[in-house]
C-alpha cells in the first residue's frame, strides 16, 4: 500500500513538472500551445547531446538548456504570438488562433529535429539510482523529478502570491482587458509568462529525458498529459497542476497495482471526466 | 532524402560512367558488353521517417535500404543477365506512420511513379496493408520486418508474397524448449510473469505464449497488458516480482523494453530469466541498461562467428554511422541480396523476379546457400542473449549457429 503511494507521487511528480509550464502559457499568456511537448522534446535532445557528446552532466545541463527555453519562448511570442495577440478581437479568438499556429509550429519543431537526429529511439542512463523512500526503492531521477515539481511550484506560488511583479501577472490572467487600466504592461506581462512557460517545459524535457525514451515525433505525448492535468487543475493555476499532477499519478498507480494495469489510461480519463462534470473549471479553477 | 538518393545515385552513375568509358579505351577493338547503358533500375519505397513507427523504421529499414542502395550504385548499378550494369535511382516517400498514407504511397509508386520494384514499409500491420496492392500489381513482396504465424496463408493468397521474419508461435515455441530444459535442469521453478503491450506485436506474440507456456507445464501467475503509453513500470514491475515466478517476459517495444530495464535495475528486480521484447537487440541497449546487459533475452541474435555477418555489422557501421539492431536489420539486409541476385539472374521482370526469389538460391550475410522454403525464410535465429558484450543467438545446448544459453542471468550492475 505505502509502495503504491510513493511510487504514485513520483509518477505524478513528472506529470506536474510537465504540465506546470502549459498552465502558465495557457492560464496567463492565454496561448493554448500545442508545441508544448515539442518543446519537452527539443530539450531532451538538447540534454542528450550535451551529455552524450560533451559529457556535460544532464543536472549541470540544466543551467545551459533552461536559459535557451525561455529565450527561444520569449522569441517565438515576440515573432509569431504577438501579431495574432495584436489582432484578436477576443480572447476566444486568440485561444482558437494559438490552438492553430502552435499546431503548424509542432510540425516544424519536429521536422527540425527530425534532420538532425533521425526518426529513431534516443535513450540514455543517468541517476538510475535505487533511492529508498519509505521502504521503497525509486529510482533517484524520478525523484528529482518529483523534488524539482514540488520546489518549482512553491517557488512560482511565492511569487505569484507574495511579489508585486506576481500580483500584475495575476492581474493579467484574470482580466486582460482592465489590467492596463492599473498601469501594468500586459503584453510584457503575458511575453514574460510564455517564456517562463518555455523555460518550465525546458526543464521538464532535460529531467524526463533521464529516465524515459523519447523520439523526434513524440513530443504530442507530453501535450496530451499536460494538457489533462491543466484542465484537471483548473487554467493558470500551479497549484492545482501540482494536485492535479500527484492525482493522476496516484490514480494511474493505484489502478495498476489493484485493478488491472491494461486500464490506466480508462482510469485517467474517467477521473477527468467526472471531475469535468462536477468541477467544469477544474479543481482550482476559477468561475 | 528522396533527392539526396537520387543525386547520390546520378553521382554515382557519372562516376561509373567514366570509369565504363576507360574500360572501353583499355579494351581495345573489343565490343564491350559490360557498358552501361545509362537508364537507372528505378526502386520505391514508403517508410515511416515520421510518426510512431519511425523508432522502429529507422532501426531496422530505412537504413538497410540506403546501405543496400549504396553499396550496389558504388559497384556501378544493379547487374543485368546481360552483363550491363545499371544503377537504382531511388523513390522514397514518408508514410508518416499512417495506414492509409502507406498503401496511397505504394499506389502511386506502381500507377504514377512505374518503379522496377517497391521494397516494403517497416511493421507486420503496413505489410499486411500493401500486400493485396503489391500482388495486384505484380510486384514481389519482400515482407522483411513483419512477424506473422499467418505467412502460410499468405503466400497462397499472395504468391508474390516472401516472408523473411518468421512467426509468433516460432520465437515462442524456441524460448519455451529453453524455460523447458532449465526447469528440467532445476535451474527454474514452474512459474512465468508475462507482461504485454496492448498492440500489434504484444497482442501477436502473448497470444501465442499462453498457449504455449502452458502446454510446457508452466503456470503464467501474473499475465497484464499494458498501453503502449505506459512510461512508468515501478508497480508493473513490483507485482510482477511479488508472482513467485522465476522467469519474466516482457513483450514489449523499445520505449518500454528500456524502461523497464532501467525500473528493474532501480528496483534490483532480476530474476533468472530475464526476457523483453523489441530493443533489447539494439545497438544502444548495452548503453541504456548502464553498460549492465549480460544474460538478458529477447528476440533475434546472431552467430559471432558468423564472418559475413560481422562483415556486414562493419560496413553497417561504416555507411550508416550507427551498428545494425541484432534482430531484423541482417534479415531485411539479406532479403536485398536476394532481390539483387534475382535480378542478376533473370532481369527486371518481375513475375520472373519472383519466381526466382521464390525457387532460387542464394548468397546472402545469412549464409552461401540461403534460400526460402514455400516463400518463407525458415533460417532465423529465434532467441538471443547478452553475452560478453554481444547479443547472441542462444538454443538449449547450443550448435548450429547458437550459443548455449546462460542461465541464471547475473546480477544488475
Amino acid at each position: 500500500m505505502l509502495e503504491h503511494v510513493v511510487n504514485g507521487l513520483v509518477l505524478g511528480g513528472t506529470y506536474a513538472l510537465v504540465a506546470m509550464g502549459l498552465t502558465i502559457q495557457y492560464g496567463i499568456a492565454r496561448i493554448m500551445n500545442l508545441s508544448f511537448g515539442d518543446t519537452i522534446i527539443a530539450a531532451c535532445f538538447g540534454t542528450y547531446v550535451l551529455f552524450s557528446t560533451l559529457q556535460i552532466n544532464p543536472i549541470l545541463a540544466l543551467a545551459v538548456v533552461v536559459p535557451l527555453g525561455y529565450a527561444a519562448s520569449l522569441l517565438i511570442y515576440r515573432v509569431i504570438m504577438k501579431p495574432l495577440v495584436d489582432r484578436a478581437p477576443s480572447d476566444g479568438a486568440l485561444e482558437v488562433d494559438s490552438i492553430l499556429v502552435t499546431f503548424g509550429l509542432l510540425f516544424a519543431i519536429q521536422g527540425v529535429l527530425l534532420i538532425f537526429f533521425g526518426g529513431g529511439y534516443t535513450s540514455y542512463s543517468f541517476l538510475n539510482t535505487p533511492v529508498n523512500v519509505l521502504g521503497t526503492a525509486v529510482a533517484g531521477n524520478r525523484l528529482l523529478a518529483l523534488g524539482l515539481s514540488l520546489v518549482i511550484a512553491a517557488v512560482l506560488v511565492l511569487v505569484l502570491y507574495r511579489s508585486r511583479w506576481g500580483m500584475m501577472l495575476r492581474a493579467v490572467a484574470l482580466a486582460p482587458q482592465s489590467a492596463p487600466l492599473f498601469g501594468i504592461d500586459t503584453d510584457r506581462a503575458a511575453r514574460t509568462a510564455f517564456a517562463i512557460g518555455g523555460a518550465l517545459a525546458a526543464t521538464g524535457g532535460v529531467v524526463v529525458s533521464m529516465f524515459q525514451t523519447f523520439t523526434a515525433t513524440g513530443g504530442v505525448v507530453f501535450t496530451m498529459k499536460a494538457l489533462i492535468v491543466v484542465i484537471l487543475g483548473g487554467k493558470g493555476s500551479v497549484p492545482g497542476a501540482i494536485v492535479a499532477g500527484l492525482l493522476l499519478g496516484l490514480v494511474e498507480t493505484f489502478v495498476a497495482a489493484y485493478v488491472d494495469p491494461g486500464l490506466t489510461l480508462a482510469a485517467v480519463y474517467t477521473v477527468f471526466l467526472v471531475l469535468l462534470l462536477v468541477r467544469p473549471n477544474g479543481l482550482f479553477g476559477k468561475a | 532524402m528522396k533527392f539526396r538518393i537520387a543525386e547520390a545515385a546520378r553521382a554515382a552513375r557519372r562516376l561509373s560512367t567514366h570509369a565504363a568509358a576507360a574500360a572501353l579505351l583499355v579494351a581495345t577493338g573489343a565490343t564491350s558488353v559490360v557498358a552501361q547503358d545509362g537508364t537507372p533500375v528505378t526502386i520505391g519505397y514508403a517508410v515511416s521517417k515520421s510518426g510512431p513507427n519511425a523508432g522502429g523504421s529507422d532501426m531496422t529499414v530505412t537504413p538497410n535500404y540506403e546501405l543496400w542502395v549504396k553499396e550496389v550504385n558504388d559497384a556501378g548499378g544493379l547487374t543485368l543477365p546481360d552483363g550491363s550494369r545499371r544503377p537504382i535511382e531511388v523513390i522514397a516517400y514518408d508514410d508518416r506512420s499512417s495506414a492509409e498514407e502507406v498503401v496511397r504511397a505504394v499506389e502511386r509508386l506502381a500507377t504514377q511513379d512505374k518503379v522496377d520494384f517497391i521494397l516494403p514499409p517497416w511493421g507486420t500491420g503496413f505489410n499486411l496493408a500493401v500486400a493485396p496492392l503489391m500482388a495486384k500489381f505484380g510486384y514481389p513482396h519482400l515482407a522483411g520486418a513483419a512477424v506473422t504465424d499467418k505467412a502460410p496463408d499468405f503466400v497462397k493468397r499472395w504468391d508474390t508474397s516472401f516472408w523473411f521474419m518468421g512467426g509468433s508461435k516460432d520465437y515462442v515455441e524456441a524460448f519455451t524448449d529453453i524455460l523447458v530444459q532449465q526447469r528440467e535442469a532445476g535451474a527454474i521453478n514452474d512459474k512465468i510473469a508475462m507482461i504485454s503491450v496492448a498492440d500489434g506485436f504484444g497482442i501477436d506474440l502473448v497470444k501465442a505464449a499462453r498457449p504455449a507456456f502452458e502446454a510446457a507445464g508452466f503456470d503464467i501467475s501474473y499475465d497484464e497488458t499494458f498501453p503502449p503509453e505506459t512510461s512508468d513500470f515501478a508497480t508493473i514491475l513490483g507485482e510482477a516480482s511479488n508472482a513467485g515466478a522465476d522467469t519474466f517476459v516482457a513483450f514489449s517495444y523499445p520505449p518500454h523494453t528500456f524502461a523497464l530495464t532501467k525500473q528493474a535495475k532501480v528496483a534490483a528486480f532480476n530474476p533468472p530469466v530475464f526476457y523483453l521484447g523489441v530493443g533489447a537487440g539494439f545497438p544502444i541497449y548495452p548503453g541504456i541498461a548502464g553498460g549492465s546487459v549480460e544474460g538478458v533475452m529477447s528476440l533475434g541474435g546472431i552467430d559471432p562467428q558468423n564472418e559475413l555477418n560481422a562483415a556486414y555489422r562493419a560496413k553497417h557501421e561504416e555507411i550508416v554511422g550507427r551498428a545494425p539492431d541484432y534482430w531484423g536489420s541482417v534479415l531485411v539486409y539479406a532479403s536485398l541480396q536476394m532481390l539483387g541476385q534475382a535480378i542478376e539472374r533473370v532481369g527486371l521482370d518481375k513475375a520472373a523476379v519472383a519466381e526466382e526469389l521464390s525457387g532460387g538460391t542464394f548468397s546472402t550475410v545469412l549464409g552461401e546457400q540461403t534460400r526460402l522454403e514455400d516463400n518463407q525464410l525458415r533460417a532465423i535465429n529465434w532467441v538471443g542473449q547478452w553475452q560478453d558484450g554481444a547479443f547472441v543467438a542462444v538454443s538449449p545446448d547450443g550448435g548450429n549457429g547458437t550459443a548455449a544459453v546462460k542461465l541464471p542471468k547475473p546480477d544488475w550492475q
